[in-house]
């Protein structure tokens, strides 16, 4: 296999899914075999803790210690959780795993559920992905035939089941305690923590949630070592990254590179630049939610520890580009516009703040604004931090606005002064 | 009353969960599958197999976006609106989706054959402008390219 891009190497040119004997023809299964085989679940979870594997759903903590949160005396059922929501704007990622390799999610699964002692897990995945939806539900058909679910999976004692859920769309699903609350048939609400989902999760029992693709790097994980994962990266954060470009570059894509590899290269080498006839100007590097990045920082390596230093987030990992045509104003609306519609309405910063600047912005690109707007705008942010609120979606909206209130203030200027958009 | 099929559907699913009321969502997508919407009649008839009030089911349904208490064209038009479709010109798109079908965001066609929905990224950005009609997923859309989808659905 292609060694340096364990996630994807493996995917067939033609589109199709990897089938049960395709993915174990490539080493699929091995992992799990060797984890049932001899490792115990302390052991599985010492050799993720050592990959330095971060959760790949934006907030990077370390999946290993997040599995070691269930109490070993922890009561029964646990549950295992994929986040494959995906519906952070500008996210395309988990759509690929799930589409080309869905046995690398379910092996990754399995495995996620030996190590933290968990009896069923639960594919959550967006109801507009219906082709993944397809290929999954065969994969785990696929799965339960050959032993590797069910009871006593490979003869080893251990039985684990999984049911795929398809999400009825919310972006508050892929809030984990939100998750959750879908998953148990109610409105996606957040859940007021602690209790963490580890002690109380699904139906009140410990839950380990995880992105999908943390999850499919897992089986490579215990097939090859923690070192080998640690070797295949740039940086501290093992591994590699589906990293993607989105807007008006040459190639828009996504592509499996070392962890660490920096936002220039991702843009000039892979994404082929800009396109012609327009300059770059900045860029979220994870999704709607994360602060805009501009020039000086095209040289930060893409990990957790290194965009956070350059005042952003990794966040998913899909950068979306900003050029110069296209107005930074008009795309804070946008991002704005997508918060407010999202917002579940639980508490008063969000529900309420989110509505505020959506209609400021909208008006300030219909050449309605006013003086005292970016203040206002300001002002909001900073109701919104970690803290204010349940969950982290008006946190999250506040990483745009804020940053491009710091970044593109003049522009924002302009539309209050000359009453109206430039770029219209 | 939920018909053999609705009512086979929805039991299949019993086993997945610890209790009946987890079911409720994908009971609420079950049948509109078969139905289209979700009508006061049809939240009646899964709240008794579930043992849920239609009020309960109501609070349940308004909260997710693909879930419709409202009656819907033959297909379902679900344009993205989210960041990457947008600085690709996805408001062109909607604009000309809006022209061709005579009808506002939210809307049917009188004749019964389409109704438009913006919905968030639908994680095919690489790709944008994105739209998906009934379980299709079209890329990389213009004016012209959207004429031509369109004709595929009658
Ligand atoms: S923004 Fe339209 S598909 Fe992602």
């Amino acid at each position: 296999m292609p060694e340096d891009r364990p996630l994807t190497g493996n995917m067939r040119p033609d589109g199709e899914a990897l089938d049960r004997a395709a993915y174990e023809r490539v080493g699929g299964y091995k992992g799990l075999r060797k984890a049932l085989g001899g490792m115990t679940p302390a052991a599985v979870i010492d050799e993720v803790k050592a990959s330095n594997l971060r959760g790949r759903g934006g907030a990077g903590f370390s999946t290993g210690l997040k599995w070691s949160f269930v109490p070993a005396t922890a009561p029964h059922p646990r549950y295992v959780v994929a986040n494959g929501d995906e519906m952070e704007p500008g996210t395309f990622k988990d759509r690929l795993l799930v589409e080309r390799d869905p046995h690398q999610l379910v092996e990754g699964m399995i495995l996620a559920g030996y190590a933290t002692g968990s009896d069923t897990g639960y594919i959550f995945l967006r109801g507009e992905y219906k082709l993944g939806a397809r290929r999954v539900a065969r994969a785990l058909a696929e799965a339960y035939e050959a032993g590797y679910l069910g009871k006593d999976i490979l003869h080893s004692g251990y039985s684990f089941e999984i049911h795929l859920h398809l999400s009825a769309g919310r972006y508050m699903c892929g809030e984990e305690t939100g998750m959750l609350n879908a998953l148990e048939g109610k409105r996606a609400n957040p859940r007021a923590k602690p209790p963490f989902p580890p002690v109380s999760g699904l139906f009140g029992m410990p839950t380990t949630i995880n992105n999908v693709e943390t999850l499919c790097n897992v089986p490579h994980i215990i097939r090859n070592g923690a070192a080998w994962f640690q070797g295949l990266s740039r940086s501290k954060d093992g591994g590699t990254k589906l990293y993607g470009a989105s807007g008006k570059v040459k190639r828009p894509g996504l592509w499996e590179l070392p962890m660490g590899t920096t936002i220039r290269e991702i843009l000039e080498e892979h994404a082929g630049g800009m396109r012609d006839g327009v300059r770059f100007r900045g860029l979220l590097p994870g999704g709607a939610s994360t602060d805009f990045l501009v020039e000086e920082h095209l040289d930060t390596p893409m990990d957790f520890s290194e965009v956070q230093k350059a005042g952003s987030r990794m966040g998913t990992g899909t950068m979306i580009i900003l050029d110069d045509q296209t107005c930074p104003v008009g795309m804070v609306s946008n991002l704005e516009h997508f918060f407010a519609q999202e917002s579940c309405g639980w508490c008063t910063p969000c529900w309420s703040g989110l509505g505020w600047v959506e209609r400021i912005l909208k008006g300030m690109e219909e050449g309605r604004g006013q003086p005292g707007d970016l203040e206002k705008l300001a002002f909001q942010t900073r109701f919104w931090a970690p803290g204010h609120t349940f969950c982290a979606l008006a946190p999250g909206a506040a990483e745009p606005l804020q940053s491009a209130l710091k970044y593109f203030r003049a522009e924002f200027e302009q539309h209050i002064n000359e009453k109206r958009c430039p770029w219209k | 009353m939920l018909t053999p099929e609705e009512r086979a559907e929805i039991e299949a699913e019993f086993p997945h969960y610890p209790n009946r009321k987890a079911v409720c969502i994908d009971a609420m997508k079950i049948v509109q599958k078969h139905r289209g919407w979700l009508s006061d009649d049809a939240l009646k008839d899964i709240g008794e197999l579930l043992g849920m009030s239609v009020a309960d089911l109501d609070g349940v349904a308004t909260f997710y976006n693909l879930l419709f208490r409202r009656p819907v064209g033959r297909h379902v038009i679900y344009l993205c609106d989210s960041v990457s479709c947008w600085i690709m010109d996805g408001e062109r798109q909607c604009s000309h989706l809006k022209e061709r079908l005579g009808v506002e965001a939210g809307e049917t066609t009188a004749d019964g054959r389409f109704t438009l929905l913006p919905v968030v990224c639908l994680g095919a950005c690489d790709r944008a402008p994105v739209m998906m009609i009934d379980d299709d997923t079209h890329f990389d859309l213009t004016p012209e390219r959207i004429d031509q989808i369109l004709e595929r659905y009658p």
